[in-house]
């Protein structure tokens, strides 16, 4: 299982420096000198999406959103051919 | 489910650490109810944690002072909601407020802060010295909790620390509700000229620190302006950091099994901290907001002008957010709390006051293992007459 995938986007104008998202995905998120959030990986690892989904609900200004990823071109799902026996 | 009579806010906690009782049990039937204010107007009390967020979000609802109303009555007759002053900032909405936070935030990231950990680490060690100086007992609020973050904010800030007896005390008159008009508006004055007076010596002979900062980053600020930002970055950055730390002991104190899970495994501290945000929610009436126009929240109408206190202390509470959660659990995920509030205005020392406490808690249990209370539970005397919430004193023992 890959979980779903994942894209991020953040907003530097709504962002307020509270740092949640630096302090819960530091791989995904940091701030700049000024305070305002970073985006250092918009598409991470599934490792990571329990700590992104968790910074993005718990960002106090909703500057990060998650996105389904653009779609991609269609790749005709191979059916399941049964093993012969 | 029908609107019920309003209620009247009341600050008196049950028993040491738990929200009003009236907050607990209007969260389950009008997570939105009415409320009315201590000068009469009728608004709204919101308890429900998913409703406190929507209101803390929603820029329909303003933080401006001068349309607020407020929660509980104060001894003290203050003059009619006056307009806050520049830079006064978490009494501004957009875009006032957004150019002092943006002055700010980048003094208090979490790179920044982390920075100063060892740098903390220090300062407490020299605390829990003191302590230990004094014998086998102390007052844990007066020698450690207290200390600790004004000692902070003190260097962060530029402000002397030999100067702390004059900003603790007006601090203290400033927020407790008993205090007289005459008492309450000399205090805030007496704090006002003092920082002033900081000001000005900043910008005469500047050092390295958040004023001096301040001052050359925007030469534009008026010293009325940095007056306040100062104000602002003093009191809340010593008084809430102080109460969390002597409550939060005294709730470890109270939870032997918790204290116990921490001490065995001392990595549980960060989410320990998170849970003592959680479960104390220190600022216990309000924020409030006003409605800038008619909004509707969970199928409530709150009418334009209407002012709405939110109660993190109740929407902490949640059972719908937090699982069990009148159970004190240093192992639970406490996380998306409302201790520090929600939306533009949450907390801007938020990443300070998160070191600060897990330093604290850390080296007070690791000094002392057999940290215990010195009297009984019931004669520590409860800041309930405060606007922020703790012990007046906390006698401990090791």
């Amino acid at each position: 299982m890959t979980g779903d995938p994942l894209r991020i986007e953040v907003s530097r104008d709504l962002c307020r420096g509270a740092g949640m998202c630096t302090l819960l995905a530091p791989e995904v998120f940091d701030q700049s000198d000024e305070g305002v959030v970073l985006l250092l990986d918009a598409r991470p690892p599934a490792a990571l999406r329990a700590a992104v989904r968790e910074a993005a609900d718990q960002c106090p200004c909703a500057a990060i959103t998650l996105h389904k990823p653009s779609p991609m071109p269609e790749v005709p799902e191979v059916p399941e051919v049964p093993e012969t026996p | 489910m029908s609107q019920g009579a309003p209620v009247i806010f009341s600050t008196v906690r049950d028993g040491y650490f738990n929200p009003p009782p009236m907050t607990q049990s209007l969260r389950r039937t009008e997570p939105i109810a009415r409320m009315e204010f201590a000068d009469g107007h009728l608004g709204w009390l919101v308890t429900g944690y998913s409703a406190a967020r929507a209101v803390l979000a929603d820029n329909r609802f303003s933080a401006r002072g001068e349309l607020k109303h407020p929660p509980v009555p104060r001894a003290a007759t203050l003059e009619e909601a006056p307009a806050a002053p520049p830079g006064m900032f978490i009494q501004h909405d957009a875009p006032e407020h957004q150019r002092y936070r943006k002055l700010l935030v980048g003094q208090f990231t979490v790179r920044r802060m982390r920075m100063l950990t060892e740098w903390i680490e220090g300062i407490v060690a020299e605390r829990l010295d003191a302590m230990e100086r004094l014998g086998s007992e102390a007052d844990l609020f007066e020698h450690f909790a207290l200390p600790i973050p004004s000692l902070v904010i003190c260097e962060l800030l530029g402000v002397p620390y030999a100067d702390r007896a004059g900003f603790q005390h007006d601090t203290h008159v400033w927020s407790s509700f008993g205090e007289s008009t005459e008492v309450v508006t000399a205090a805030f004055l007496s704090l006002g000229t003092y920082l002033q007076g900081l000001v000005r010596l900043k910008r005469a002979e500047p050092t390295d620190d958040i004023l001096s900062g301040l001052i050359a980053a925007d030469p534009d600020l008026t010293d009325e302006e940095l007056t306040s930002i100062a104000f602002l970055l003093l009191v809340a950055g010593h008084e809430t950091t102080a109460n969390q730390l002597a409550l939060g002991t005294f709730a470890l104190l109270r939870h032997p099994e918790q204290l116990a899970a921490l001490r065995a495994d001392p990595s549980l501290i960060e989410g320990a901290v998170e849970e003592s945000l959680r479960y104390l929610s220190i600022v216990h009436h309000g924020p409030t907001r006003a409605a800038l126009e008619d909004v509707e929240i969970d199928g409530v109408l709150i009418k334009e002008g209407e002012v709405v206190m939110v109660s993190l202390a109740a929407a902490n509470r949640d059972p719908e957010r937090f699982p069990d959660p009148e159970a004190f659990d240093v192992s639970r995920r406490a996380g998306g709390h409302l201790g520090f509030g929600h939306g533009i205005h949450q907390c801007l020392g938020q990443q300070l006051a998160r070191i600060e406490l897990r330093v604290g808690f850390t080296a007070l249990l690791e000094r002392f293992p057999a940290l215990r209370l010195a009297c009984p539970p019931e004669e520590i005397r409860l800041r309930h007459d405060m606007q922020v919430y703790g012990v007046y004193e906390l006698p401990v023992a090791w």
